[in-house]
Order: structure tokens, then C-alpha cells, then sequence
């Protein structure tokens, strides 16, 4: 009985759609090399009707034309010739007899070459598998009837489906009645949810010191937020990850020291004059030379190879900087993960950048943390410091390889305290004073007591498990202060940090509106000319005719006359005219000006301020609210 | 006692082994063997059979074509995406694939006819050929002609031909305004529980008495009689339980006749799957699975509709509760939940009286664009700029159908959007905003 049934998969993939693309090249790829050559997919807007589907169907897995009868009437004079047998009709049974043709081949085919491109378990009857890349979009009608038809032909053909599923599988039950989704054998696969995606990009790209680009906290910032509340894209983000770094090898020249170290350190040796003007230029060298004593400034102000030479070793310690920095934000980020409400983030992205931006150990959010951490208890701190430990292992720098066997010396120290713990338990249960809490029955004396208890254990002494606790956290704390210093400290760092926020997130985030109200209000701000000029809010008189139109559209309520609009048009542009506005044909309508407002109008309905209405017909209906 | 079919055309033998393929169906089917007369008769032009869902329209109409040997031809209406397609699958079945180059690319129904009298005068046939349209209803949706054209084929190509139409449907459904001839029209009522027995009862396992078989049958129609009817369905049904109900059988806990126990044994089992598999929450691979797993490990599994949760961008939630809110509140009540100081409305001198009744009730409104943004403007805390995505997340909305765009004038300056998400989900999605939606919601004032 279940044979009849076509098999289906319900693949959940999230609602960032543009990164399907990608999933489903994927996947049908991986189709072709280890099941089945017969993988098709199909979108919903290429498939408004049913005949559209089936002859996207069967032209892409017969890789012939299959003409729609409509299509091709033109040509149709040659339709009596006998020798258009070649056109397959746009029905499955054509395709059913493609499929028995190609599998004979197949099969014949394969005992040579014992299916050299495909894997060893190919059936004998491989299956056709049709991918509907977004379901949610596909008219439910069209689907309906195709898989109606697919299951006429299942004991033929090997069918199966796969759904792009963007929002919740329960669409399937929303799109397909009963009677078709019992046709069906649905399967539900779900993927990553997209921000595990993104994570891993970051962690990949922007958490390591492989690349020598980085990006500053506020460019990270506008691409996260970017991705969190528009698109959830991942695509768009990598997008917005390359246009930060077009933008910066074409922005900043200083960009040629931005690569691998070797080819650095030779760029530095060869700069010009130039080049050296540039390195001091910049505010982070300005800061560093300031540092320096007096004979140390004058010949980096004045010698240009000493600058080159120092060049070289501030990219190197930069270098050194990024080398260290990484494997300790993971390190502090495993230990303050798992801290009740994330103080520092649940994510790594967000401890870096609030690590980029400011120094980490001046914020409230540390000092909770390092609360939180010295209380924990001992088998969780052994298991978080062990984290740290893997973590730290893979570095290669020095100062790396130290903090790490520091890290394991306490470890192997807690480990110790093992044995010793047992003394100390009788030690505490003597002093404990829980028991002869019981005997009082007074109510100032429990008070009392109560009292003394937590004097006596804010004075009490530490045991050695809290003493070790403490300066394993010290240690973690100097690190955290050595180490995760803000990159603007670093001179140089202008040359590997992308920081103009600004222009990326007008970039990716466009605001339409907001430019074409600009446009129209400041014609300055685009044109550039000197007689635009005005102050705000008022607007030139010699403004294009539609900035003209503009303004004084602002100034109408929700329907507007258009010969009282016409009229004022008229006196704002005789006055640019430079007329006594005395004269009597002073701001008269004359045929040219009614020409330009027409025009000046058509072009504000155009771009969406205006249209007609047919409530007043010789008004027009304003599109905005508020302005004047 | 079943009905024997007696014909005088056809051969007691061959009518013997037509009998005993439709079971439950000799009364419809002696009735449309005398329709059909015998094969050099002509007989009357068309044919209208009309039933539920798996009631042996196609299985009785086969059976008797294929029994009786008689030129036919099948095509789904479905199938056909064009009337081209229809007409080439006609031809192509009753004279060959190689008649079908007569056709042109796009034929119509005069095409059809001049090509079909042509065949038929080349190779004329005394036996009545037969043209089986299945998923008749779908004739309909064609071009105008199509329906009256097929109900007087005879006519229009002097042949012997009848057609056969196969519906879901009533006749009166498909009469055209301007008329036409009227078929014979022919009932298959459906199958009732004594017939769904005896019919489910023929696919007995072969290594269990079909006795065993037929009692299992009795207990599953038990359970599933009142809410489905369809014999597909149960047939599915019976082949997926199967198995289980025997497994007491095989462990040799149980004896084949008692009854009680094997019942006591499939019967929760049945109840469960009537919410589940039924419903095509699980998969049948699935429910086989599981199946097999369940004495080790009772884990349940989810079904498809579990999975409601949607992932949205922060501001699509907003544009989505903004577009909830703008299809269940009434315009003139935006200022009282949107403005700080709307003054005081109540309720009940507030109210028009159409307005008394629940908009929940009535469903989602339409509304403008320009009201949706004000409203999320209102919704969304902190300042958002009007920029690009935000507008594209609100064609995204509809793409993934948690919006629908409502009208087809003025798509550009103007466009009208109506919510299609109900409440449940809303109140999902606000919940993780800490939104309280039910305050801004008029119903729940």
C-alpha cells in the first residue's frame, strides 16, 4: 500500500530565503553524486500554471525543449512535417518513457564503468527527485493537481519530492487538502537555525587571527544589526563582510601594510615619502609618537627611515596583539558563558565587541561576572578552567604557552586539594555553629546569634579551595587586562581596522525615502551649486521646478488645488526671475510656466508624493502625511 | 446473494470473472452493461458516472472495458494541462501513437473532429470504441466548448462512440447556461460498513487465515468507521496495522481465535494512530518505525502541525503584530491605543453596532500600507529608519504567506495587505518581544 505513496521531504530551512539558494545547490549536487543524475529543482515563480511546472519538470531533467502549445504557434506551419517527432509532449508519460529509455542506458552503461561518477549504492531504478525550492509561494492549486498526477505515475516512475519549507511545516497541511497530502509520505528535516550560521561565519572570518583585516566594533555592530532585525541573511552578511573590505583597500592606502606579515614588513621598506607623511598622519601613530621622549619624536617627525623601521615593528606587534587577543576572548567567554543571565553575552560576537570598544575591565558587566565566577563551585571552575586550557593549547605565542601551563598548574593544584578536602570538612563541621541555632527559642537572641554567625563568616577564614579559586581568577583577571586591550590603543591599527560604519550601513541599508526627500527639500546636498544654497528649511528660488512644486506641497492638506498650486508656483518662480514685483504681469500664469508645473507635478507623481483622485477632479490626493 | 450479471453479448465465462473483480458493485454494474448494449449496438453518446472518492467509478468502468475486451480509451482530466494534451492522449489511445501527427499543436475541438472522423472512416470499427474521461469535473475549467463538444461526439463524428465522464461531482453542477445534451446519468453510492468489510477483507495476508484477517478488519472498521469512509484510506490504514495486531500471534502469547484478546491488544494502538497517521501528522515510514521501537522506548514523536514556531527578524515581528493589529482593530480606534493622550473612550457609547460583534469572528480586515507603518512606527521602541528592507521584510511577509496583498488596482501607490495569522501565533511572537498584544487589541478591550 505504501508504495504508492510518494515519498517527500519537508525541509524546515528558516525564513532567511536568500541563503536557500545556496542550501538547494547543495543539496541537489550531493543528490546527483551519490543517489540519482535525475534531480530537478523548480521555483514558484517560474511555475504559475500547472503546464509551466510540468514543462519546467520535463525540460530539466530530459534536457530537451518541451514546447507549451501555445508558445509556439508561430512556428506551427511546420507541424504537418513528419519529422517533428522529436517534441516531447508536455505530459508525464512522455517523461515515463524518457525515464525507461535512460535507465536502460543506465544500466547498460554502468557494468563497463561500474558507475565511476556515482557512488557504489545506486539503485538499479534510480529515483527522480523534484525539489520545490519554496513552497510557501507556489499557488496551491498548481500543486494540487501536479501531485495528483505524479501519483498516477509513481508505480512507473520513481518519484520523490522535497519541500523548501520557510516558515513551519504545518504550511504543507495549509496548502494541500486531505485527499493530496495522503498521497504523500512526508518526512520532516529541519536545519540550523540561522543564527548558528552566522556564528559559525563569525567565528571562521572575524574571531581569528588568520586574516589580517578586521573590523571595528561599530562595523561589526551595523552588520549584526543588519542581520538580526531585517534579514537573517548569511549571505548578506558575507556580502556586507566583502564590501567592508573593498571599501577598505580602496579607502585607506595605508591598506597595502594589510596582509600577511613577510609582504608587510617589504612594503614598509619600500615607502616613499609620501606613504611616511601618510603613517603620520594618523591619529593612532600621532598618539604613539606623543609617548615618546623629546630625541625620539624629533627623528620621527623628521627622519623618514627611522619611521619606516619603527613601521615594521609596530605591524609586527600588532601582529603579536591579534595573536594573543583571540585565544583569550575565547577563553573568557567560555568562563562567562555559562554564568547565570550572561552578563558579558551569550554569544562570543558580543564580548568582542564590547571588547573592541572599550576596556572590558572597567564595565559593570565584568565586575558581575567576576563575582559570579568566584563563587562558583569547585567542579564547575575545574571544568571551565579545563576549557580554557583546550582553548589556549592551539596558540602559538609565547606569552600563550605560559598563561596556559599556569592555568594547568592550578588545575592539577585543584586536583590535589582532593585529598585534603576531607581534613577540612571536619574542620568546618567543628566550627559550624548550625546546631545550637536549634536550642533558641528566643526571637532577640536568634537575632543575635544570627549576627555574630555572619560576622564570624565574613571574618572566617578562607579555605584552601577558596584561596586557590581566587588567585586562579586573578589570573584570568591579569590576562583579561593584558591582553584584551581595545584595538584603538594599538598604533597602527588604522592600517587592518575597518571603522567607516557610516558609509557601510548606507550601503546595505539603503533609505530610499529619505534620499529622494532629501533630493527634493536640499537640492544642494546633491547638486552641489553655489545658488542652491540656503539656510535650512527654506528653499532657493531657483530650485529645479520640482523642488519648487515640493515645497509648496508640503504646505497643503491631504487633497490639493492644483490652480492655487499653480498660482503660488508661478510667484516663486517671477521672483527667481529677478521681476519688480510690482509690475501686473508679476507671478501671471504664462504657458511655458503651466508647461514646466505639469511637468514639475507628473514628475512628483512619478516618484510617489501625488496622484489623481476622483474625489475632487480638479485636485490631487497627497500620498505623505506630516511634512510642513 | 450476489447479483449475476447476464448479458447477451458477452460470454458467460468472460462475464463470470467480471463479476468476481467488483465486489459490492454488480447492481451499477449490470445497470451500465445495459446501458452499453452489446459491442456492435450503438450505444447512447454519453455517459455521466458520478460518486465520492473511491467509490469504483474508474475500477468498474476498467474492469468492464478491460473484461469485455472492448476499444477504449482513459484519460485524467487532470493530466491534461491543455486541450491539445486531451485530445492527442485520445487519439494517441484508440488509433495509435502515429495518428497523433494529424493533430496540429494547438488543436481545438473542430481539429479533434475532423482528424477523429478521419481515423474512424480509415479504420471504421463495429464495436463501440469508448472514451473514459476520469476527473470529469475538471472539464469545466476548459475552454467553453470542450463539455458540450465531448457530450455529443456521436453526433458531431458519426462514428460509434460513446463517452464516459467519471465525477465527484452532481450533474447539475456541470450544466452550461446556454444549454446542451443531457448524458445518461449513473450513481455510485457509497460503499456501505457491511461493503467496506467484504472489500477490505479481500487483501488478506497470505499466512494468516482470512478469517484472522476479517476479524481485524471488524475491529479497525470499529474504530475508524465513524470518521472515515474512504476505502483507500482504511485500506492504507489496514496494511499499516497489520502487522502489529499479529505480533501477539507470533510471540505465541495469543491463539488466532481469541478475539478478545487481540483486541485489547490493537485497539490503543488503533486510537493513536487515527490522530496521528490518519491526519498524516507521521509519516507511515515514520509510524512503521516507531513501530518497531516502541517497546524499547516510548518516545513520542512529533507531529508536522508541532512545529509552529517561526523564526522572524526582530522588526518582521513588529510589521507582523502591526499588521495583526491593523486587520483586527478598527481605523477610528488607532488614536485611543496609539496616542498618548487619546482622552477616555468606552466601550460601549464608543461602539457602532455593527462593531458589537468579535472582529476575531469575522476575520482579518484589509488595510493600507501607510496604516500598517504608522501603527509599527507606534509599536517598535526605539526610532527606525524608513529604509529599504524594512520595506522589502513587508514583501518577504507575504512571500512566506504570513501576509496577503488584497486588491490588483493601484499596487503601487496604494496597496492593501490583510494579516493571515491567527491569534495563537501572534501571541508567540509578541511573547518573545515582551509585547502585550491582547492590551492593543479592541476585542479584548
Amino acid at each position: 500500500m505504501r508504495a504508492s505513496e510518494i515519498p517527500t521531504a519537508a525541509l524546515v530551512l528558516g525564513v532567511n530565503v536568500p541563503d536557500h539558494d545556496v542550501t538547494f545547490q547543495g543539496l541537489s549536487e550531493l543528490l546527483q553524486q551519490s543517489v540519482t543524475p535525475f534531480v530537478v529543482s523548480v521555483q514558484a515563480k517560474e511555475c504559475t500554471a500547472l503546464k509551466h511546472l510540468m514543462q519546467k519538470v520535463l525540460e530539466r531533467i530530459m534536457g530537451v525543449d518541451v514546447p507549451l502549445n501555445e508558445e509556439d504557434e508561430g512556428q506551427s506551419g511546420s507541424c504537418s512535417v513528419p519529422g517533428n517527432r522529436k517534441r516531447a509532449r508536455c505530459s508525464l508519460s512522455s517523461l515515463c518513457e524518457w525515464y525507461q529509455m535512460a535507465v536502460k542506458k543506465f544500466a547498460a552503461r554502468s557494468p563497463g564503468k561500474k558507475c565511476s561518477s556515482l557512488g557504489k549504492d545506486v539503485l538499479p531504478y534510480p529515483p527522480v527527485v523534484i525539489i520545490f525550492k519554496d513552497l510557501e509561494a507556489f499557488s496551491p492549486r498548481v500543486l494540487q493537481d501536479f501531485i495528483l498526477i505524479c501519483s498516477r505515475y509513481i508505480q512507473q516512475l520513481p518519484l520523490m519530492f522535497i519541500f523548501g519549507i520557510a516558515t513551519s511545516p504545518s504550511t504543507i497541511q495549509h496548502m494541500l487538502p486531505h485527499s493530496v497530502s495522503s498521497l504523500l509520505c512526508i518526512e520532516l528535516f529541519q536545519s540550523l537555525s540561522c543564527t548558528q550560521h552566522l556564528a559559525t561565519v563569525i567565528d571562521q572570518l572575524v574571531l581569528t587571527p588568520k586574516f589580517p583585516f578586521k573590523l571595528t566594533g561599530k562595523v561589526l555592530q551595523v552588520l549584526v544589526s543588519i542581520f538580526l532585525y531585517h534579514d537573517f541573511s548569511v549571505r548578506n552578511f558575507i556580502k556586507g563582510l566583502q564590501l567592508a573590505l573593498v571599501e577598505h583597500f580602496h579607502s585607506q592606502p595605508l591598506s597595502v601594510l594589510c596582509c600577511c606579515k613577510k609582504e608587510a614588513v617589504d612594503h614598509a621598506q619600500q615607502f616613499i615619502h609620501q606613504d611616511v607623511e601618510r603613517v603620520r598622519q594618523l591619529p593612532s601613530f600621532m598618539r604613539y609618537v606623543e609617548n615618546q621622549d623629546a630625541e625620539e619624536q624629533v627623528k620621527l617627525l623628521t627622519n623618514d627611515d627611522h619611521v619606516k623601521e619603527v613601521c615594521q615593528k609596530l605591524i609586527k606587534n600588532l601582529r603579536k596583539y591579534h595573536k594573543n587577543y583571540h585565544p583569550v576572548l575565547r577563553c573568557l567567554h567560555s568562563l562567562t558563558s555559562s554564568l547565570p543571565k550572561y552578563p558579558l553575552g551569550k554569544q562570543v560576537r558580543e564580548l568582542h565587541i564590547s571588547c573592541l570598544e572599550k576596556n572590558i575591565w572597567e564595565t559593570e558587566e565584568y565586575n558581575t561576572a567576576m563575582q559570579l565566577l568566584r563563587m562558583l563551585a569547585k567542579d564547575e571552575l575545574v571544568a571551565a578552567l579545563q576549557n580554557c586550557a583546550d582553548l589556549l593549547r592551539p596558540a602559538k605565542s609565547e606569552k600563550m604557552k605560559e598563561a596556559l601551563q599556569q592555568l594547568e598548574d592550578y588545575i592539577t593544584k585543584f586536583d590535589k586539594l582532593d585529598q585534603l578536602s576531607s581534613e577540612d570538612l571536619m574542620e568546618e563541621e567543628v566550627t559550624s555553629p548550625g546546631k545550637d541555632l536549634q536550642k533558641k527559642t528566643d526571637l532577640f537572641q536568634l537575632q543575635k546569634t544570627l549576627l555574630e554567625m555572619r560576622e564570624s563568616r565574613r571574618s572566617k577564614k578562607m579555605t584552601p579551595f577558596e584561596v586557590l579559586r581566587n588567585q586562579v581568577l586573578d589570573i584570568v583577571d591579569q590576562l583579561v587586562r593584558t591582553y584584551l586591550i581595545p584595538p584603538e590603543t594599538q598604533p597602527m591599527n588604522e592600517v587592518c581596522y575597518y571603522s567607516s560604519s557610516g558609509v557601510l550601513r548606507r550601503h546595505l541599508n539603503a533609505t530610499p525615502r529619505t534620499s529622494i526627500q532629501t533630493a527634493l527639500s536640499h537640492p544642494y546636498y546633491y547638486l552641489q551649486h553655489e545658488g542652491l544654497q540656503t539656510d535650512t528649511g527654506s528653499i532657493s528660488n531657483t530650485a529645479p521646478d520640482i523642488c519648487v512644486v515640493y515645497k509648496l506641497h508640503l504646505e497643503c492638506g491631504r487633497l490639493i488645488n492644483l490652480f492655487d498650486w499653480l498660482e503660488a508656483y508661478c510667484t516663486v518662480v517671477s521672483a527667481a526671475e529677478g521681476k519688480d514685483p510690482d509690475s501686473p504681469d508679476y507671478g501671471k500664469v504664462d504657458e511655458l510656466k503651466h508647461a514646466r508645473f505639469i511637468q514639475a507635478v507628473s514628475e512628483l507623481e512619478f516618484v510617489g508624493f501625488v496622484k489623481s483622485t476622483k474625489q475632487k477632479t480638479d485636485h490631487v490626493a497627497r500620498l505623505t502625511w506630516g511634512g510642513c | 446473494m450476489p447479483l449475476q450479471l447476464q448479458h447477451e453479448g458477452y460470454s458467460e465465462e468472460k462475464l463470470g470473472l467480471l463479476a468476481e473483480k467488483i465486489t459490492c458493485r454488480e447492481t451499477q454494474a449490470s445497470t451500465l452493461l445495459a446501458l452499453l448494449g452489446e459491442p456492435d449496438h450503438y450505444t447512447y453518446p454519453s455517459i455521466f458516472i458520478y460518486g465520492h472518492h473511491a467509490s469504483g467509478k474508474s475500477h468498474v468502468t476498467e474492469c468492464i472495458m478491460k473484461e469485455l475486451e472492448l476499444p477504449h480509451v482513459t484519460v485524467s482530466c487532470v493530466e491534461c494541462v491543455s486541450a491539445g494534451l486531451l485530445f492527442e492522449q485520445v487519439v494517441m489511445g484508440l488509433y495509435g501513437s502515429e495518428a497523433t501527427a494529424l493533430l496540429p499543436r494547438s488543436s481545438s475541438i473542430l481539429d479533434f473532429v475532423r482528424v477523429y472522423k478521419q481515423l474512424s472512416s480509415q479504420e471504421p470499427s463495429y464495436q463501440t470504441r469508448y472514451i473514459i474521461l476520469d476527473r470529469a469535473q475538471l472539464l469545466r475549467d476548459m475552454e467553453a466548448n470542450l463539455l458540450p463538444g465531448f457530450l455529443r461526439l456521436q453526433e458531431l463524428v458519426d462514428d460509434n462512440v460513446t463517452v464516459i465522464f467519471l465525477s465527484e461531482i452532481v450533474w447539475d453542477k456541470f450544466r452550461p447556461s446556454t444549454g446542451c445534451f443531457e448524458p445518461v446519468v449513473l450513481h455510485f453510492p457509497d460503499y456501505n460498513k457491511g461493503e467496506l468489510h467484504q472489500i477490505l477483507t479481500l487483501d488478506s495476508h497470505p499466512s494468516y487465515s482470512p478469517e484472522l484477517y476479517s476479524s481485524f478488519i471488524n475491529i479497525m472498521l470499529g474504530v475508524f468507521y465513524s470518521v472515515c469512509r474512504d476505502l483507500r484510506e482504511l485500506r492504507h490504514l489496514a496494511a499499516l496495522n497489520f502487522s502489529k495486531f499479529c505480533e501477539p500471534l507470533e510471540r505465541g502469547e495469543v491463539k488466532e481465535t481469541d478475539t478478545h484478546k487481540l483486541w485489547k491488544n490493537i485497539e490503543p494502538h488503533l486510537k493513536k494512530a487515527m490522530q496521528t497517521v490518519y491526519l498524516r501528522e507521521v509519516s507511515s515510514v515514520q509510524w512503521e518505525e516507531q513501530q518497531q521501537k516502541e517497546e524499547k522506548e516510548a518516545g513520542a514523536l512529533k507531529g508536522l502541525s508541532a512545529y509552529a514556531h517561526v523564526e522572524l527578524p526582530y522588526y518582521s515581528k513588529f510589521l507582523l503584530i502591526a499588521a495583526y493589529l491593523a486587520s483586527y482593530n478598527p481605523a477610528r480606534t488607532d488614536r485611543r491605543f496609539f496616542l498618548k493622550h487619546h482622552g477616555k473612550l468606552k466601550k460601549t457609547n464608543f461602539m457602532k453596532k455593527h462593531e458589537k460583534t468579535s472582529n476575531h469572528l469575522l476575520g482579518p480586515k484589509p488595510f493600507p500600507l501607510d496604516r500598517l507603518l504608522a501603527i509599527f512606527y507606534s509599536v517598535v521602541d526605539n526610532r527606525v529608519a524608513p529604509t529599504a528592507s524594512v520595506f522589502s521584510q513587508i514583501s518577504s511577509l507575504v512571500t512566506l504567506q504570513l501576509l496577503t496583498q488584497v486588491g490588483h488596482d493601484d499596487q503601487l501607490d496604494a496597496p492593501k495587505y490583510k494579516c493571515a495569522v491567527s491569534l495563537d501565533f501572534i501571541q508567540a511572537i509578541a511573547r518573545t518581544l515582551s509585547f502585550d498584544i491582547v492590551r492593543y487589541l479592541y476585542d479584548f478591550l
